[in-house]
């Protein structure tokens, strides 16, 4: 915007204003009946979702998924749809610090004196993808759901250390068979890359973003490495079929 | 001394109170004896502190025409904001920010205390719903084109708003120290930990330390209770001083049709 259409805006401006009516009550009584639908809002949500309380934390049975709010899930799908682990740091923090940089200076790119969306196509294109790949990436977070089960037939002697290995939310960053996220690498067949004391080794000593499971009981941390110790990629072979 | 006057409000004529018939003496009941001493107080302290100019300045100033319901999304933060601070305040009275009392605290909260459940999902939900109305509010703001010229300022303001709401939300998902908070908390500061540079420090800082325990939950405690919550209202204050000073936009496809004298000076 140069002078002349600042001094513009400025006139234009105080024009309609004159033209207004005061805050107090018009502007006041808009403003009144919206906080009342906040507050009904607000009061509905807690009573119909109240407000649970999981069991208490707990650092050394780590049987919990972690999962953010879900208005963190955004944040959180970035993490997956940016997969290499060279890139991670871009999209833990690189890109969203680009992005509030760039929300930060917006003023000062957009220098286009007119005001009305439909004849600012860049900006308003811009805005509206933003909130297109906000709104997918909450979806995607949302469907990703629950990750506590992995659906895949092993030895009955496994089993214990299946069910750890679901209960401890690593499926929220690693895939295994048909479930989990991919903020990890594949553990479908993990048994051919690492051996079974590199895999106790990772889980005692990781690198982030993975938390570490040193402190986990020791009889579940052993189920827990023997089953993944048996995951080649192939199907196995369940006795009894 | 002049006495405060109110500007009456345009009420339809039906209701507006009638003139008094010429001769009739002026009627001296209580409800006229407590209105007189209202005003009188409020002239006390008028006198001393020029307060109503302030609050004639930022309540009867105009709002352009075409002003339409977009323009309620700010005024609807701030008041999730402060439904968050009433029940924040009634929250704090029965937690206890210690790692082995921190559960325990919020379990009493909901199960025990009475209308605890409810006032504790008001605060739970009442984020989701700031968060919503932020982002809205945000919207507004930059589809109608408000963060331009003269209100950029307010614009950052509002960025800083938004970072800081943002911090207020991961740090109160710690607070109840069950499974789902603990854990989310762990792998949010561990990524906070992958950022290049700066990445390890903040999350040292954030942890307090190596280890995630007792240090860990004061501190977002102090945060969370303490520091962003005061920022958040001494920015608001800022935010709304500046929305008063320059006026709230006019919706961007409203064309001043100008006075007679305006015209002439156009070539
Ligand atoms: C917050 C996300 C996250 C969670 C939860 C998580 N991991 Fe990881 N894990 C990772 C990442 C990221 C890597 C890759 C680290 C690297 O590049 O060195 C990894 C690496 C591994 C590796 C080594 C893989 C290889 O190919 O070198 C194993 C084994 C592993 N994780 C097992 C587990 C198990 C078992 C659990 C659950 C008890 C778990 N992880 C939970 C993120 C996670
Ligand atoms: C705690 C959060 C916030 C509160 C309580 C708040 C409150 C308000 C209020 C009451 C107004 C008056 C006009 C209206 O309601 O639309 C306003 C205007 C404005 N807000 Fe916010 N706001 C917040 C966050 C933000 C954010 C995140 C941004 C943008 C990044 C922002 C940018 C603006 C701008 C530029 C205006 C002037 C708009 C105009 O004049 O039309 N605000 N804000």
């Amino acid at each position: 915007m140069n002078q002349r259409e600042k001094e513009q805006y400025l006139r234009e401006y105080s024009i309609l204003k004159s033209q207004g009516k005061p805050f107090f009550p018009y502007a006041v009584a808009k403003d009144g009946a919206m906080a009342v639908v906040t507050m009904i809002s607000i009061i509905v949500m807690a009573i119909v979702f109240g407000a649970e309380l999981g069991p208490k934390a707990d650092p050394t049975t780590t049987t919990y998924v972690p999962r953010p709010e879900w208005y963190f899930f955004f944040l959180f799908e970035l993490l997956r749809v940016i997969k290499p682990a060279i890139l991670t740091p871009l999209a833990t923090i690189g890109v969203p610090t680009i992005c509030l940089v760039l929300l930060v200076l917006l003023p000062f790119y957009d220098r286009n004196a007119e005001r009305r969306p439909e004849r600012r196509p860049v900006a308003t294109t811009a805005g509206i993808l933003t909130i297109v790949a906000i709104g997918y990436l909450t979806y995607l977070g949302a469907a990703a759901g629950s990750p506590n089960e992995i659906d895949m037939k092993v030895q009955p002697q496994y089993e214990a250390g299946k069910l750890v290995v679901a209960q401890s939310g690593c499926l929220a960053c690693h895939k295994i068979g048909e479930n989990g996220g991919q903020i990890g690498p594949n553990l479908t067949d993990i048994a051919d890359k690492l051996p079974k004391a590199a895999i106790r080794r990772t889980l005692d000593n990781p690198t982030a973003p993975m938390p570490s499971f040193a402190d986990l009981d020791e009889g579940k941390k052993t189920a827990m490495v023997d089953f993944l110790a048996t995951l080649t990629g192939e199907p196995q072979v369940v006795d009894g079929e | 001394m002049a006495k405060l006057k109110l500007p009456a409000p345009p009420l339809p004529a039906a209701l507006q109170p009638k003139p008094k018939r010429p001769g009739t003496a002026e009627r001296v009941g209580p409800v006229e004896q407590v209105k007189e001493g209202a005003i009188s107080a409020v002239d006390w302290v008028d006198e001393r502190t020029s307060v109503t100019g302030a609050a004639r300045w930022m309540m009867f100033r105009k709002v352009p025409k075409g002003t339409n319901w977009f323009y309620t999304l700010g005024s609807s933060t701030l008041f999730a904001f402060l439904s968050q601070a009433t029940t924040g305040v009634f929250l704090a009275m029965y937690y206890d920010p210690s790692a082995t009392r921190a559960y325990e605290s919020t379990r009493y909260l909901t199960n025990e205390v009475f209308l605890g459940e409810f006032v504790r999902g008001m605060h739970r939900w009442g984020s989701s719903v700031m968060v919503v109305l932020l982002f809205l509010h945000m919207g507004r703001v930059f589809f109608f084109g408000a963060y331009k010229y003269p209100r950029e300022l307010n614009w950052i303001i509002g960025v800083i708003l938004l970072v800081l709401t943002m911090t207020m939300s991961f740090t109160g998902y710690l607070l109840p120290f069950d499974q789902r908070s603990y854990w989310a908390t762990i792998v949010g500061v561990n990524i906070n930990g992958t950022g290049p540079i700066v990445g390890p420090f903040m999350s040292d800082f954030l942890r307090g330390g190596a280890e995630f325990g007792q240090t860990t939950l004061s501190r977002f405690y102090a945060i969370h209770m303490l520091l962003v919550p005061g920022a958040l209202a001494a920015l608001i204050g800022a935010h709304l001083y500046l929305v008063a000073k320059l006026g709230t936009t006019a919706p961007p496809w409203l064309k001043a049709n100008e006075p007679q004298e305006f015209n002439r000076e156009r070539v």
